[in-house]
């Protein structure tokens, strides 16, 4: 199986390839991909090195183009595609459909990956985007058992990709307006999910309290672990019980599941992160290298959990919907 | 008076109502409401599909003799075989119009007419454009869209019937997982139903008792209640073709004539919101997707 | 993560205008030689971002812009943008981006006040341009270059501990 890993910006892109990537994916500096922060991506020159550093080690760059184009603005997705397709990108990950049908007959040639922004979450809905336009790769979205991954691999006429590790959509992916409810920014329009702008942070006696647009997230009590305010990780107060009502703050950590990902027919394994730091990015894609370097001989996975944990939300880690009893 | 008059659908019934409610609900639509077009179906949860199976023959008759065009809805989020094959099994049959959620039931449609539900992911015109060369003919827009992308849109895929999220919680996304069970102790597998508990959904608080969102089964929508009313005349200038009106526990016959006066021009907009108040008492409601605002928010002349 | 208290002694009776000195001429130093941070900054270059250590007598409020370095001791408020506070080894060690900000974020060792935005596209530049401390404050050329160097790594090594990480 084939590792995929993030890249915020060239250095990270530099120490995923060093830590054993087979392919890294990155996006440009605007709304065009759902990891749009402030100080992230890549511009054309700095994708054009690396696509070059990428190409001299035997390691394939894909750029995500996996938000949906805004009415009225679309020249800034289909060019992302023309500058993709130029600056020698062996795939581009997309969701929207028209841009999909741009990229199809524009560029026959380059490969086509369905984001998981598509939220394509069944065979039928693949193979019509792979009958349509020439999808070679579906990236699965975060809400199938290890089963029906298994069942949609074995039946769909492209490769499948699923996530492995890393920041966790509870919804799902490209079907959530929480964000843009609470704060205007939409991740389908602007490539942003809980957005660094509208976050705030302040003290309220011993507790410090999390909030998002006019909104409280979260309150923490001293020295419990903190959590970002994302939306969906927040605690919040229904029928009568307060708690994390959608989920924990907690990372995807499935490399339990390798073998079973394998036996799956899934072709390449993602680790989530283009916002996360080099020292997240080295550290995970050198864990998940050892883990599948034993995958051939051995029975079980050994990797250090510990040390994956650390870089995690909540410092928690949760197999998500891979596991039915998460449900 | 514009050429042809907005049309008005009423959308799917989005909560767990139990068989009689369901049953008595549509008869009074098709009775009393002055709406166009009724959609019919569960689209939120398949393991609910059954409860108002006995009934729809009934339903769909009375709705048909009283005029009102009916579609049925097909799931939004597909991933079991059995809810793959309810889908095909939709698709395929040639009695009833059909309103798609996701794109396994557009492709099964296999380039024959039919409607776009507002779950599926139209952002642009070219979007539009490939919908309708495969087969749609109408399509509802995604409820967190900005004027200036509906206003786009139209001007970039002519030809389509396109229709607007005009009031109703507003569905925000969906999820494998059911945290309407697991509030209330349950798994999705075992969940006794809970969610038919909460008929309007399940309020969700922030910790400072802010009203923040709503649980209806997996799928999360928000606490307000979307109203355009105050929009209605704006999107017909545009050109849109029919409001959406989803179904909560208030007086939807009264959303209906309260919306189809307004846009008639029978009414003013504001005085509308007022009487919407008293339709549907408890509600707050929000049009801030529309004016580029967070969605909560609510956006009028009168500020 | 603690700070050893003989660096501590050394560093109290430094006076508030003489580490504002150094500490000019270090931001100075290390804006010239990675001069790429500022397109990654954008618009937060002209924001001002203060750094609380939460472990030694100094506070330090530094605008990227216009390259300036404030220092005062802690208490005293600091105008700024942005704040994040914790240990300093830890502070040092996001610069250089050897430590993942968002694992520490999670783990309450850093705290973060203001503009987060800001502090997202500091944290993201920082992470790119790979400031190497020793080698960056190193002067260029000169007999001075491979001594200040190596006696920089050396206090690397003994603030983290052995490890030469920082952390």
């Amino acid at each position: 199986m084939e590792l995929i890993c993030p890249a915020g910006t060239p250095a990270s892109f530099r120490d995923a390839i060093d830590a054993g990537a087979d392919a890294v994916y990155c996006g440009f500096r605007d709304e065009t991909n759902a990891r749009n922060f402030p100080g992230l991506n890549f511009s054309r020159d700095e994708l054009a090195e690396a696509v070059s550093y990428a190409g001299g080690r035997g390691v394939k760059t894909l750029v995500a183009i996996n938000t949906f184009m805004r009415a009225g603005n679309e020249q800034l997705w289909t060019r992302a595609i023309d500058d993709a397709a130029e600056l020698g990108a062996d795939a581009v990950i997309l969701a929207d459909l028209g841009l999909l049908a741009y990229a199809a007959e524009r560029y026959p040639q380059l490969r086509r990956h369905l984001s998981v922004q598509a939220g394509a979450a069944n065979a039928d809905h693949i193979d019509f985007l792979v009958e349509t336009f020439g999808i070679r790769r579906a990236v699965l979205p975060r809400v199938l058992t290890v089963a029906e991954v298994a069942t949609i691999s074995k039946r769909v006429k492209c490769e499948t990709e699923v996530f492995v590790f890393g920041g966790l959509c509870v919804m799902e992916e490209g079907r959530c307006s929480l964000s843009s409810y609470a704060t205007g920014k939409s991740p389908n329009m602007h490539g942003v999910c809980s957005p660094a702008s509208h976050v705030r942070y302040r003290r309220d006696g011993t507790e410090m309290v999390s909030g998002l647009g006019e909104f409280t997230i979260n309150r923490f009590p001293e020295s419990e672990p903190a959590g970002y305010p994302t939306l969906c990780k927040g605690r919040f107060v229904a029928g009568g019980q307060s708690g994390y009502i959608f989920e924990d703050p907690a990372s995807l950590d499935v490399l339990s599941q390798l073998h079973a990902l394998e036996a799956a027919g899934v072709t390449a394994l993602k680790i989530e992160g283009r916002q996360r730091g080099r020292a997240y990015i080295s550290q995970v894609v050198t864990e998940i290298r050892k883990a599948l370097g034993t995958l051939g001989g051995a029975p079980r996975t050994v990797t250090d959990g510990n040390a994956l944990r650390k870089l995690s939300e909540g410092q928690r880690t949760t197999e998500g919907s891979y596991d039915k009893r998460w449900r | 008076m514009p050429a042809t008059p907005m049309k008005l659908t009423l959308g799917p019934l989005l909560y767990l109502w139990d068989t009689p409610a369901w049953r008595d609900f549509y008869f009074r639509i098709a009775d009393e409401a002055d709406v166009d077009c009724v959609v019919l179906g569960e689209v939120v949860c398949s393991k609910r599909q059954h409860f108002h199976q006995p009934v729809l023959g009934e339903v769909i008759e009375r709705l048909a003799s009283a005029g009102k065009q009916v579609r049925l809805a097909s799931l939004a989020l597909v991933t079991l075989d059995r809810e793959l094959k309810s889908s095909r099994h939709l698709a395929e049959q040639d009695d009833f119009a059909v309103e798609v959620n996701e794109l396994a039931a557009h492709g099964a449609m296999r380039g024959r007419p039919h409607a776009i539900g507002p779950l599926v992911n139209v952002y642009n015109g070219a979007t539009a454009r490939f919908l309708a060369s495969s087969g749609a003919t109408s399509i509802c827009l995604p409820p967190e869209l900005p004027a200036a992308s509906i206003k786009a849109i139209l001007r970039d895929a002519p030809g389509i019937a396109f229709e607007v999220f005009a009031f109703g919680r507003v569905p925000l996304a969906i999820s494998a997982r059911c945290a309407h069970a697991r509030i209330k102790g349950f798994t999705k597998d075992n969940c006794h139903f809970v969610c038919g508990e909460d008929p309007d959904g399940l309020p969700v608080d922030t910790l400072d008792g802010q009203s923040f969102l709503t649980l209806n089964g997996v799928q999360t929508m928000s606490s307000t209640c979307q109203s355009m009313i105050t929009d209605v005349l704006a999107l017909r200038a545009m050109g849109v073709a029919a409001l959406r009106l989803s179904p909560q526990v208030c007086d939807m016959v009264a959303v209906a004539r309260l919306f189809r006066a307004v846009a008639d021009e029978e009414l003013d907009p504001l005085e509308g919101l007022d009487h919407l108040r008293s339709a549907y008492p408890n509600a707050q409601f929000s049009n801030g997707f529309i004016h580029d605002v967070p969605g909560h928010r609510l956006v009028t002349a009168a500020g | 993560m603690k700070l050893p208290r003989t660096i501590l002694q050394l560093l109290k009776p430094i006076p508030v205008p003489v580490a504002q000195a150094i500490a000019a001429a270090a931001l100075g130093a290390i804006l010239r030689k990675h001069p790429k941070l500022f397109d990654r900054l954008g618009e937060h270059a002209a924001k001002t971002f203060a750094f609380a250590p939460t472990d030694i007598p100094f506070a330090f409020a530094v605008s990227p812009r216009r390259g300036t370095m404030t220092v005062a001791r802690p208490g005293r408020i600091l105008r700024a943008d942005a704040t994040i506070s914790g240990p300093l080894v830890l502070l040092l060690a996001l610069a250089e981006g050897r430590s993942d900000g968002d694992a520490e974020f999670f783990a309450r060792e850093l705290s973060i006040d203001g503009d987060m935005e800001a502090v997202l596209a500091l944290r993201n530049a920082l992470d790119d341009c790979g400031i190497d401390l020793p080698r960056d404050l190193a002067p260029s050329g000169g007999p001075f270059r491979r001594p200040v160097e190596t006696s920089l790594q050396a206090l690397r090594t003994l603030l983290s501990g052995g490890n030469r990480k920082w952390s």
